[in-house]
């Protein structure tokens, strides 16, 4: 048996916190010369007129992709280091032994701030109903968790401003809650694949490390090249398009059809929103276009949620573990949630 | 010989996580049996709740992220000591 020298652990940068002040004053300057910046270039170095549509498209364009892939990075950063205080293991924990209703509220808060990815929708799903955590208090978590995603509610924050993120945020939270509790009372439990129930998690203790704040900070920087790879194309087609229609599309083109007098475009806004997922960071752009032009907010934030919380990719997964009748029961309800503040926000704003 | 298990169901990132554990075992010229655990049954045997998961000689070592490969190789040479 060959004795290999342990290699040596891969954290040992202790220059980590300088490098971080570092890099918050470079964020803090180029958030701040973004404006000038994207007007200088339309209007002075290209010379183009600045009530022209072409001249405000491109100021609109140069402006916005710098400045939402900027708070991208920063925000999901900061989120990032929070989310490295939590876990799934640590969220089921929490949530063991506590009531239906408390439960719902505490799993929506928690699915928000639990490092999550559709793709463990179904260990999760699993390791929560095995330990004894009600079914409803359960589908609140799954259905806050993919909903209040950080890339939808930072994009909401710069594009839409930060009352119609918590407005998102608050919805997002009340509909989890209020759907589990649903799900809950109608005691779907049968309607679980049965392997589920057969299931026994092995004694094996769950992974529990404990992590420096060099390693939060690493991780956070992984997750934030990991989203932002991910993102940003969307990010800048959608706000090409976006720019497109706020400096070609005539001034309330849209009241007709997606304005507040329009009572179908709440409905058809979330019928037309299911299919959408993986877009959610190309939409946003394009429906904060869509709401200079006469759309209302209550139907731009159906659409939305609809893109964002019901994600085929998610309910194809969770298909394994849910029969057919619970997979429509969750579609139903978070639909009708959905269609219902719409028309809330549509009718108080 | 070290027992590596990739736990997950094919999703892009434990396909990632099977890409380093090779590339790494590779390098450090190790002999190893590196497996693909995809069973929701079997994955929930080691009580995990995010994949990718990440077992050397059935000890969990990393779930739910992409560990990278410095730290993959400091996890096994870890491993061989022990056994």
């Amino acid at each position: 048996m060959t004795t290999l020298t342990p290699a040596p652990l891969p954290h040992t940068n202790k220059h980590l916190f300088p490098i971080l002040a570092i890099a918050t004053l470079t964020w803090l300057i180029a958030y701040n010369v973004i404006q000038p910046l994207a007007d200088w270039i339309s209007y002075s170095a290209l010379g183009l007129a600045r009530d022209s549509r072409f001249g405000e498209s491109l100021a609109f364009f140069l402006y916005d992709v710098p400045k939402i892939l900027l708070l991208l990075s920063g925000m999901v950063f900061a989120i990032s280091i929070i989310r490295t205080f939590f876990s799934p293991e640590k969220t089921r924990a929490m949530l063991g032994g506590k009531r239906e209703g408390v439960g719902n509220v505490f799993a929506a808060l928690l699915g928000i701030v639990t490092p999550f990815c559709s793709c463990s929708a179904v260990p999760l799903f699993i390791g929560f109903v095995e330990s004894g955590i009600p079914l409803g208090v359960t589908f609140s978590f799954l259905i806050a968790a993919p909903t209040i995603n950080e890339v939808a509610v930072i994009m909401l924050f710069g594009l839409f401003g930060w009352k119609v993120a918590a407005l998102y945020v608050t919805s997002g939270l009340v509909i989890a809650i209020l759907a589990g509790m649903v799900i809950g009372r109608l005691k779907m439990e049968r309607y679980v694949e049965d392997f589920v129930w057969q299931i026994k998690s092995g004694a094996g203790q769950a992974l529990d490390e404990k992590l420096t704040w060099n390693e939060r900070i690493e991780r956070a920087w992984e997750s934030v090249k990991e989203i932002v790879g991910k993102v940003w194309l969307y990010v800048v087609v959608g706000i090409a398009v976006g720019a497109g229609i706020h400096g070609y599309m005539p001034e309330s083109a849209l009241v007709g059809i997606m304005g507040k007098e329009a009572w179908w475009s709440v409905p058809a806004a979330v019928l037309l929103g299911i299919p959408l997922y993986s877009n959610a960071a190309g939409i946003i752009p394009i429906v904060s276009a869509l709401m200079e032009k006469g759309a209302s907010l209550g139907t731009v934030l159906a659409f939305m949620m609809a893109v964002v919380g019901l994600s085929l990719p998610e309910t194809i997964i969770l298909r394994r573990v849910l029969k057919p009748q619970l997979i429509a029961v969750f579609i139903g309800i978070i639909a009708v949630a959905i269609i219902f503040t719409g028309y809330l926000f549509n009718i108080i704003l | 010989m070290l027992t590596i298990k990739v736990l997950g169901s094919g999703c892009a990132n434990c396909k990632r996580v099977e890409q380093i554990v090779h590339k790494v075992v590779e390098e450090m010229t190790l002999q190893a049996e590196v497996i693909k655990v995809t069973e929701y049954p079997e994955i929930m045997k080691y009580n995990v709740m995010s994949t990718p998961g990440l077992v050397i000689n059935e000890k969990i070592v990393s779930t739910g992220r992409i560990p990278t490969p410095a730290e993959v190789a400091a996890w096994l040479a870890n491993a061989m000591e022990k056994a």
